[in-house]
């Protein structure tokens, strides 16, 4: 005879899980009895939302799927902003949530939340389970639902009747999930991919532009050589980053709101876009009717839906990214090298380079160099969210993929630093650095709690300029400077860390950068890094809301 | 933009009702109509929904619904030889003797049957496409329509084609 919770974590071990992140409460208490003396690895967390975060970093690092744990009612509803938040970047998660006992649903009971209503917008697919007999199927469902196809989390509700509930013989286990409403497309139209090759052949001025989905189909590799075999210039979305190596000769940077001008130039000139694993997301496109005017598009993604969802393509490829490069590799025969093309390019990067006032003041993009000269290229960047996040997009190298850990889509502020936890267990051998904001940093501070408590080795960086920056940045640029609410006061944030037991150093210079980079990355265990950075810097160049992307502002403050 | 006849497969399971309301109204779709019940298939339940949009919105519409893990199949019925039915029911005054003799000649001619009778009422249902049920209720509005309830369309391809399970 065994219990639902002693099934559901027989399930997670059957799946290979090793780490999940979680916070016990009434209603769970039989899942935490059964952790008690299971191999399982329990991190604490100190509020549900950063076990989603942690749980989503694991995933984006390791590529696998992961896990966290809440009780019912609040705890369930904590999770809600970081399972959002995979959601929007197709990152493999599974929630799981103690809920009322059944007889008790509906009754507005304790601690009682609809929590599947609540996430039916924000999950791939969710459950609430009736009885302990159905928990290893629907488990098994909910690691393939998750991590197969276009990922996404997936979260099951667990009433406490059904984790006490008991079976008398272990439920039958099904070799390959088969679900008859989902069946994912992995290879691409023959068709389509002969007309892809077709256009491939025909344009002069052919562009890349990839996103998270090539991280996401593990297709870097694939991508490199696609570009390389017909000399093909890439920019990637802030998601795509590090599917191409920051420094490769076809790299083009980052496109969009905060993207390079040259980057934005090639999309606005180009004759051929190649999308790959992207969704045109308005970040990225600007105002659509400007975006690549002159180009034919080939969309290459999984997921039908995003096919003509913003912008009409030519060729539509439905499929995984890996499989599609690895047909067009093969059909497409070394053409010519675009030289006309290079050479505008050049051009456009001689230009007008990413840039910022080298004056002897300590500026964000400055410490970020810094950073990315002193890490290797499998070390792990995580950010916060705003002006922290461009810059590190901007001016740090990224060489590999799944080393940049970001909240895309949502935007989440407060994603970083819980999001590192679980980046550090997916990768325990790398040096984690969160880059943050004050702003952003305090949102889920009560997680150097949590880090303290297992000497969990991240590095956090803060860029420190006491405002919300970005939101600053977009008073000032378009608000006639009315700072509304968007300045903080000044946070000792070295001693928040030294009350938790971490240690810290505050740099309030340039020259100090290096050095106290190189102490947090040679300290073992965690470290706190407080940069005073220049209070009014701002992220540059930037595409105005609403505007084309050839109309960048800012450009220009060298 | 017309209004399109979607037939959909589904799970029969808790929730999918919602799932499939809930994907049109966040993705701001609007639903003139919507029928459900169960269906040939055991398990399996067919929701008919009228929704209007131009071409681009009605395709997304169907790839976000296929999304669902709980959806079968999605068919647009609208470009196709399909048959549409829908059934009314109309509660009309009727106290007076010429427009109770009235409202019955009336209902004969749609082939419209009386399926209450009351002293100052007469119930009457309808079954048709959904132009016919508009004319009914039009013609039986001068009497006093005191409650009208539509059953929402469903409908079905002509001839041996069926809209069945295999995304």
């Amino acid at each position: 005879m065994k219990t639902g919770a002693k099934l559901l974590i027989e399930g997670l071990q059957r799946e290979g899980v090793e780490t999940i992140f979680g916070y016990p409460g009434g209603v769970v208490l039989p899942i935490y009895d059964e952790l008690y003396d299971s191999p399982l690895r329990h991190i604490l967390v100190r509020h549900e939302q950063a076990a989603a975060h942690a749980a989503d970093g694991y995933a984006r690092a390791s590529g696998r799927v992961g896990v966290c744990l809440a009780t019912s009612g609040p705890g369930a509803c904590n999770l809600v902003t970081g399972i959002a938040t995979a959601y929007m970047d197709s990152i493999p998660i599974v929630a799981i949530t103690g809920q009322v006992p059944t007889s008790l649903l509906g009754n507005d009971a304790f601690q009682e939340s609809d929590i599947t209503g609540i996430t039916m917008p924000v999950t791939k697919h969710n459950y609430l389970v009736k009885k302990a007999y159905d928990i290893p199927r629907i488990l098994q469902e909910a690691f393939y639902i998750a991590g197969t196809g276009r990922p996404g989390p997936v979260l099951i509700d667990i009433p406490k009747d059904v984790s006490t509930g008991t079976v008398e013989t272990d439920p039958p286990r099904v070799e390959t999930v088969s679900l008859r409403g989902y069946q994912p497309t992995y290879k691409g139209h023959q068709r389509q991919i002969d007309r892809a090759v077709e256009l491939l052949t025909l344009a002069e001025r052919p562009l890349i532009y990839a996103g998270g989905g090539v991280i996401l189909s593990n297709a870097s590799e694939e991508l490199v050589r696609f570009a390389e075999q017909m000399m093909i210039p890439i920019t990637t979305t802030l998601m795509g980053l590090g599917a191409v190596p920051g420094d490769h000769p076809l790299n083009l940077g980052m496109l969009g709101m905060h993207g390079t001008e040259y980057a934005n130039y090639a999309v606005t000139e180009c004759d051929l876009l190649i999308a790959v694993g992207v969704r045109f997301d308005d970040r990225v496109t600007g105002k659509l009717d400007t975006f690549a005017p002159h180009a034919k598009i080939i969309h290459i993604d999984i997921d039908p839906a995003e096919i003509g969802k913003n912008k009409k393509v030519d060729v539509p490829i439905v499929g995984d990214v890996r499989n599609i490069l690895g047909e067009l590799i093969q059909k497409l025969q070394k053409t010519g090298h675009y030289q006309t093309w290079h050479e505008k390019i050049k051009g456009w990067k001689k230009k007008h380079p990413l840039r910022y006032k080298d004056d002897g003041k300590l500026r964000p993009q400055y410490i970020i160099q810094q950073l990315s000269a002193l890490l290797e290229e499998d070390d792990i960047i995580v950010s916060e969210v705003g002006q922290n996040q461009m810059w590190t997009a901007q001016y740090y190298c990224f060489r590999k993929p799944r080393t940049w850990i970001t909240s895309g889509g949502l935007g989440t502020m407060g994603y970083g630093l819980p999001a590192s936890m679980g980046v550090h267990y997916a990768r325990p051998d790398k040096t984690v650095f969160d880059i943050a904001g004050d702003g952003s940093i305090q949102m889920n501070i009560q997680e150097l709690g949590t880090i303290a408590q297992y000497k969990i080795p991240v590095k956090i960086a803060i860029l420190n300029n006491q405002y919300l920056g970005m939101v600053r940045q977009w008073q000032e640029l378009f608000y006639d400077r009315r700072y509304s609410f968007t300045e903080l006061p000044a946070v000792d944030f070295v001693k928040i860390a030294q009350a938790y037991g971490i240690d810290g150093i505050r740099v309030e210079s340039r020259d100090e950068v290096q050095s106290a980079l190189k102490t947090a990355i040679n300290t073992p265990g965690p470290f706190m890094l407080d940069f005073r950075i220049e209070r009014e810097e701002n992220v540059y160049p930037i595409v105005p809301p609403g505007a084309a992307n050839n109309e960048m502002i800012g450009g220009n403050n060298s | 933009m017309k209004p399109h006849t979607l037939s959909i497969l589904v799970e029969n399971r808790a929730g999918v009702l919602s799932r499939v309301t809930g994907l049109f109204s966040r993705r701001g779709f609007n639903i003139e109509s919507l029928a459900v019940g169960t269906c040939e298939e055991p398990g399996m339940s067919r929701i008919t929904i009228v929704c209007i949009g131009d071409d681009a919105q009605i395709e997304q519409v169907m790839k976000q619904l296929n999304k669902l893990i709980d959806i079968i199949k999605v068919s647009d019925l609208t470009d196709n030889e399909r048959v549409e039915r829908e059934l009314a029911m109309i509660k009309v005054n009727a106290d007076s003797g010429t427009s109770r003799s009235e409202i019955m000649q009336i209902a004969q001619i749609f082939r419209a049957q009386i399926i209450d009778m009351g002293t100052k009422t007469l119930v009457l249902q309808i079954t048709g496409n959904t132009e016919k049920i508009d004319a009914l209720e039009t013609l039986l509005r001068q009497y006093g329509v005191k409650e009208l309830v539509r059953t929402g369309k469903i409908g079905m391809l002509r001839g041996s084609k069926t809209v069945k399970s295999g995304k």
